[in-house]
C-alpha cells in the first residue's frame, strides 16, 4: 500500500490557496493500490492540479469506471462527490451528469482496459458529443485489477510478465481521441510530474472533452523488459513535443516570447496555455497534423508526450443541446410543469 | 346468407399496404365515427418495414364502448392485391367487401356470402389527378368518402374534421374535401342501400379523448418534471422519447432565451442510455429512458447498479413479442420477470402497470415521485398496444396544485445546521436513507458511490455483517414500496362469486366485456386489476378471498402469475392461467371462451357462443 498522508491536523505551516485550503484539503482516503503504482502518481498530481488551481473541491465530480484506476477516485479530493459505476461506462453516467448540472467540473477516470476495451464505444461517443469533461485513462497496457491479461493497448509483439506475447494491434488512444473530435488531446507520463500538472490544469480550464492518456506503468504486472509501458521504456522512449504553462485568468502573461519557439493559447475561461516549443514544427492546432505526427513518432518506436491538440473556441455538448445556462437540476414544478390549465387545452387537442 | 345488419356495433379493417399514405385517411374515418358521439377501438397491425409489406388498421365501432379488440370483420377495405385471399378469408360470414373495382377481378377469387361495394377507385383518381403522388394519396380519402355513406355518417362532421386536421396548412383543405365528396357521390350513385352497418349518432363519447400511449407517456413526462432523456431507437418505444421531444418544444423553451429546459441525447446503444439516465439523476435532475425488450436485456448491469447504490431511474419499457428480436411490430406483455428481478445478484424492482394511455399519463408522472422518494429505479410497464394505437380514455388529469416530491434530499442547510449524514443511513426507519447532491457544501455532505459492497457510510466494505445489514434495508424498502404504488383496482361482480380474476395492463380493456358477458350469464367472477409491483396487501386478500382464480396474462408463461405465487407464497394450485400470446391484443371472446373451457359451465359456455 502506498499513503497519501493524512494527518489530521494540518500544520499551521502549510501553505494554502487562495480559498483558504491546503494541498491536504485535496486529498483523499488512503490508497489501497501496489506500492509504486503509477496510478497513485496521477492522483497527486490531480490534488497538486485543483490546489493550484484554486478549486472548490465540492464543486468537482469524479466519476469511474472499474479496475486499480477507476478506484483512484476514492483517493483524491476527499470533499467531492464521486461515482465509481461499472466497467466501461463512465462517459455515459458522466454524460448524464453533466446534461443534469453544467455548472460543475466533471473529471472522468478510467483505465485501457475500461476505456479501450469494454467501454470502447463510450470513450469515442463523449468525444464526440464534446461532452464538457476531463477524460483521464490510466493506460498502462494490462488489467491490473484482474491481474494482468493484456489490455488493447498493449503493443504488438510485448511480452507480458508470464512471457505470453501480444500478437494483436494496440489501440492508440490519443489517435482515436483525436479522430473522435476530442478539442482536446495530451498524453503524458506518471513519473513525470513537471509535464502532467500543468496539462492537467489546462484540461480543466478546457471547455469541452479534454483526453488525457497518460501511461502510468503497473508495477506488478507490467514494468519488466519487454512491456513497452513500463518506467524504463517511456524514459527512453519519450519524446516531448512542447512544455506547457498554465496561466490562470486574472494574471496577465507578462512573458515575453520568440516567435517559432513559444505559442499562446487563450481558453474559455479566459485563462491562457504558454506551449514553449521543443519541436518548432508542432503545431497544436493542427488536427490532421497531430495525427500524422503521432503516428511517424509510433513507427519510430518513440511515445510522444505533450498537448498534441486544442481548439480552444469548439463549442461543448451544452452549446449543441441549447440548454438554459441554469442547471437543469435546480429547477422545480414551477419552471417545468405546463400545469393543469394547460392540460384542458391539451386535452380539447384530441378530441 | 342474409347480409349482417348492424348499428354501432361492428368491425371495419382497412388493408392497405405499408408507406401508401392510407393511415391518416383511416385515422380520419375512426376520428369521424368518435364525432358522431360513438366509441371506437382503432388498432394498427403493421410490418418491421418501412414500405411495401401489407399493414392493417382495425377500427371496432362500439355503441357500448368497448374498447378491447372484438375479433372478426364485418367490412374489409381491401386495398392491398397481396393480402386479398388472407383478407377475404377473414371477413365474418355476410359481411362487406369494399376493393377497387378499376381492373376485372374473377368470380372465383370472391366469396359468395359477401356483399360487394366496389368502387373503381383507381379510375377516379387517374381522371381527377396527373400527379402520381396525388393518384395515390386521395384514393385514401376516396374510399373514406364511399365509407361515409355506405355507413350513413355525418358528412358534414367529416368535413369539419378535415378543416381541423389542416389548420396549418389550409390549401390541402379544398383537394381533400373534393377527394372525400367524389367517394361520397359515387357510393350515393352506384351503392345506395347495399350496406347493413350503420353508424347513428350516440352520446357515448363525452368528454374523452383519443390518445396513443406514448404520446400520452411523453407529455406526462414533461408533467412530471423530466428534464433529461437518453434514448436509443427501438419499435415500439421510439414514439415515447418523439413525443417528449416535441411536447418539450412546445413547452419547455425559455420564450425569452429560447434555450431548452430539456437536454435530450440519442445514445449509442441501450447501455449508454441508461448510463446517462443514472448519471443525471444521481446529480438531481429527473432523468428517463424508453425502450424494449431487447433493450432492458442489455441495461441489466445498470439496473441493479441503480438498486444497489440507491439511485433513482424511471425506465418506460414498451413490450413486444419476445424472445430476442421477436416480433417488433407485435404486442406482449413477457418481460414482467425480466423487469421485476432484472440485473445479477439479488436485486428487485418496482414496475407500474398502466391499463391505457390516460394512466401512462398518469403513471408516468408518478414515476418520478416514486423513483425520488423510494432512490431507486422504477419501470413503467407499457407496451405495444398501448403505446402505439390511439385509445378513447379519460381526459388527463393534474391537480393545479400538486407539487413533486423530490424525496430525501438534505440541502445545504441542513449539512451546516449539523445533521448526521450517512448516505445510507436509516434515520426514519422507511429504510430510506438521505442523499445528498453533488456540489451541496464546501466541506458536508460528500459521500462516493459504488456498487461494490458499502456500510451506511458509503464506505467500502466486505464485511458480511456490514453486507447483510444493507441487503436487509434493501428488502425493508421494497416493504415501504408497498404502500407507496397505485394499489390494485377491484371489480366486483353483480352477485358473490367463488371465482376470482386478476390482471393487468392492456388486457383490461378485453377483461371489462369479457367479466360483463360472463355476468349478464350468470358466471360471476370478481376481479382485480394489478397496477404494480411490489404487490400491496390487497392482491393477497384477494387471492385468499376466493376458491380459484383466473390470470389473464399476454406471456406464455404466466409470468405475473408466477411472481404473485413467488412473493406471495401462495400455492400454484389456486390459480387458473388464461394465456394469450400471439402478438394480437387479446379479446373478450378469447378470454370468455378460455374461462368457459376451463369452467365449463353451461353459462359460460352460452356466453361463449
Ligand atoms: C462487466 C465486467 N466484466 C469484467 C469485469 C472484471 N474486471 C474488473 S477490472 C477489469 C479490467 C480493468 O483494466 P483497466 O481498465 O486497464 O484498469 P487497471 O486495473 O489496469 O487500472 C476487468 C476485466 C467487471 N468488473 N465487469
Ligand atoms: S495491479 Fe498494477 S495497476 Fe493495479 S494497483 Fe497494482 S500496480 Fe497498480
Ligand atoms: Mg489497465
Amino acid at each position: 500500500m502506498t499513503y497519501i498522508a493524512k494527518p489530521k491536523l494540518h500544520h499551521p505551516g502549510l501553505p494554502t490557496n487562495k480559498l483558504g485550503f491546503t494541498r491536504r484539503d485535496y486529498e483523499g482516503r488512503i490508497s489501497t493500490l501496489c506500492a509504486g503504482c503509477g496510478h497513485d502518481s496521477i492522483s497527486a498530481a490531480l490534488v497538486q492540479a485543483c490546489f493550484e488551481l484554486d478549486i472548490a473541491p465540492h464543486r468537482v465530480a469524479k466519476l469511474s469506471g472499474i479496475g486499480c484506476s477507476s478506484k483512484t477516485p476514492d483517493y483524491f479530493l476527499g470533499q467531492s462527490h464521486g461515482f465509481n459505476s461499472v466497467h466501461g461506462r463512465m462517459p455515459s453516467v458522466l454524460t448524464g451528469a453533466s446534461m443534469a448540472n453544467r455548472d460543475l467540473i466533471y473529471l472522468g477516470v478510467s483505465g485501457d482496459g475500461d476505456s479501450a476495451s469494454i467501454g470502447f464505444g463510450q470513450f469515442a461517443h463523449c468525444m464526440r458529443r464534446g461532452v464538457n469533461m476531463v477524460y483521464i485513462c490510466e493506460n498502462n497496457g494490462v488489467y491490473g485489477l484482474t491481474k494482468g491479461q493484456f489490455s488493447a493497448t498493449a503493443d504488438k509483439g510485448s511480452k507480458a510478465k508470464g512471457g505470453a506475447v501480444n500478437s494483436d494491434s494496440a489501440i492508440d488512444l490519443a489517435s482515436l481521441a483525436l479522430l473522435m473530435g476530442a478539442s482536446f488531446v495530451a498524453r503524458s507520463f506518471s513519473g513525470d510530474k513537471k509535464q502532467l500538472v500543468p496539462l492537467i490544469k489546462a484540461a480543466i480550464a478546457h471547455k469541452g472533452s479534454a483526453v488525457l492518456d497518460v501511461i502510468s506503468p503497473c508495477v506488478t504486472f507490467n514494468n519488466h523488459a519487454g512491456s513497452t509501458k513500463s518506467f524504463d521504456f517511456v524514459r527512453d522512449h519519450n519524446e516531448a513535443v512542447n512544455k506547457l504553462d498554465f496561466v490562470p485568468p486574472e494574471k496577465e502573461i507578462t512573458v515575453d516570447y520568440e516567435p517559432g519557439t513559444t505559442e499562446v493559447v487563450r481558453q474559455h475561461d479566459g485563462s491562457f496555455l504558454k506551449l514553449a516549443k521543443l519541436h518548432s514544427d508542432y503545431d497544436p492546432s493542427d488536427r490532421v497534423a497531430a495525427l500524422t505526427y503521432l503516428q511517424e513518432r509510433a513507427a519510430a518506436g518513440e511515445v510522444v508526450t505533450g498537448l498534441l491538440y486544442i481548439d480552444a473556441t469548439a463549442p461543448d455538448l451544452h452549446e449543441h443541446l441549447g440548454t438554459v445556462d441554469a442547471p437543469l437540476n435546480r429547477m422545480n414544478e414551477k419552471e417545468l410543469c405546463p400545469g393543469a390549465d394547460m392540460l384542458e387545452t391539451i386535452n380539447a387537442e384530441y378530441r | 346468407m342474409q347480409p349482417i345488419s348492424a348499428v354501432n356495433d361492428f368491425v371495419v379493417k382497412f388493408a392497405n399496404v405499408n408507406g401508401s399514405g392510407s393511415a391518416s385517411a383511416n385515422e380520419l374515418f375512426a376520428r369521424s365515427v368518435l364525432r358522431m358521439g360513438v366509441p371506437v377501438a382503432s388498432r394498427n397491425i403493421f410490418p418491421s418495414n418501412i414500405q411495401g409489406l401489407p399493414t392493417w388498421y382495425e377500427v371496432r365501432v362500439s355503441g357500448d364502448g368497448w374498447l378491447g379488440r372484438r375479433g372478426g370483420v364485418d367490412l374489409m377495405v381491401a386495398m392491398n392485391p397481396q393480402t386479398w385471399d388472407k383478407d377475404l378469408a377473414e371477413i365474418d360470414k355476410g359481411g362487406y367487401l369494399l376493393y377497387d373495382s378499376t381492373k376485372p377481378i374473377p368470380a372465383s377469387r370472391f366469396r359468395k356470402d359477401l356483399t360487394l361495394l366496389p368502387v373503381p377507385l383507381t379510375d377516379i383518381c387517374n381522371h381527377a389527378y396527373s400527379d402520381p403522388r396525388q393518384r395515390q394519396l386521395f384514393k385514401n380519402i376516396i374510399y373514406v368518402g364511399v365509407l361515409v355513406f355506405a355507413l350513413d355518417m355525418d358528412l358534414a362532421a367529416v368535413k369539419w374534421l378535415i378543416a381541423e386536421q389542416f389548420e396549418s396548412k389550409k390549401k390541402l383543405i379544398a383537394p381533400n374535401l373534393q377527394a372525400l365528396d367524389f367517394g361520397y357521390d359515387y357510393a350515393r350513385e352506384h351503392l345506395l342501400g347495399i350496406c347493413g352497418l350503420k353508424v347513428k349518432r350516440q352520446d357515448k363519447v363525452g368528454d374523452r379523448i383519443f390518445i396513443g400511449g406514448n404520446d400520452a407517456a411523453g407529455l406526462g413526462a414533461v408533467y412530471g418534471g423530466a428534464t433529461v432523456c437518453a434514448w436509443y431507437p427501438i419499435t415500439p418505444s421510439t414514439s415515447l422519447a418523439e413525443a417528449f421531444t416535441k411536447h418539450c418544444k412546445r413547452f419547455r423553451v425559455d420564450p425569452a432565451t429560447k434555450k431548452n429546459k430539456f437536454a435530450i441525447l440519442q445514445a449509442e446503444d441501450e447501455i449508454a442510455a441508461i448510463g446517462m439516465v443514472l448519471g443525471a439523476n444521481w446529480n438531481g435532475a429527473r432523468a428517463f429512458t424508453a425502450t424494449s425488450g431487447p433493450g432492458i436485456s442489455l441495461m441489466q448491469e445498470l439496473f441493479g447498479f441503480s438498486y444497489y447504490a440507491e439511485i433513482p431511474a424511471v425506465v418506460f419499457d414498451i413490450q413486444r413479442g419476445g424472445p430476442s428480436t421477436g416480433m417488433p411490430t407485435r404486442t406482449q406483455q413477457s418481460d414482467l420477470m425480466l423487469a421485476a428481478y432484472s440485473g445479477h445478484g439479488d436485486t428487485k424492482h418496482v414496475l407500474l402497470f398502466p391499463e391505457d394511455p390516460r394512466e401512462a399519463f398518469e403513471f408516468a408522472a408518478a414515476a418520478f415521485d416514486l423513483a425520488e422518494r423510494l432512490q431507486t429505479l422504477v419501470l413503467v410497464m407499457m407496451d405495444l398496444d398501448i403505446g402505439m394505437n390511439d385509445w378513447l380514455c379519460k381526459p388527463l388529469a393534474w391537480d393545479k396544485d400538486r407539487k413533486y416530491d423530490r424525496g430525501k434530499v438534505m440541502t445545504a442547510e441542513e449539512l451546516e445546521a449539523g445533521k448526521e449524514f450517512g448516505r445510507y443511513l436509516d434515520v426514519d426507519g422507511d429504510a430510506i436513507p438521505y442523499r445528498t447532491l453533488p456540489g451541496t457544501h464546501p466541506t458536508k455532505g460528500a459521500y462516493f458511490t459504488r456498487g461494490s459492497s458499502h456500510d451506511r457510510y458509503a464506505r467500502y466494505s466486505e464485511d458480511g455483517g456490514v453486507y447483510v445489514e444493507v441487503m436487509q434495508r434493501l428488502l425493508q424498502k421494497f416493504e415501504t414500496a408497498k404502500s407507496l404504488v397505485p394499489k390494485p383496482v377491484l371489480h366486483k361482480a353483480k352477485e358473490p362469486a367463488k371465482f376470482g380474476a386478476i390482471y393487468f395492463g392492456s388486457t383490461s380493456a378485453a377483461m371489462g366485456e369479457a367479466l360483463a358477458a360472463l355476468d349478464d350469464h350468470g358466471l360471476h367472477i370478481d376481479a382485480l386489476r394489478v397496477r404494480a409491483f411490489p404487490f400491496s396487501e390487497e392482491v393477497v386478500e384477494f387471492i385468499n378471498a376466493h376458491e380459484q382464480i383466473f390470470v389473464v396474462e399476454q406471456n406464455r408463461d404466466a409470468q405475473l402469475q408466477k411472481m404473485i405465487v413467488n412473493e406471495c407464497a401462495i400455492d400454484p394450485a389456486r390459480f387458473i392461467s388464461i394465456l394469450h400470446y400471439d402478438g394480437t391484443p387479446v379479446t373478450a371472446r378469447f378470454i370468455i371462451k378460455a374461462i368457459a373451457d376451463r369452467v365449463n359451465v353451461g353459462k359460460a359456455r352460452e356466453a361463449a357462443e
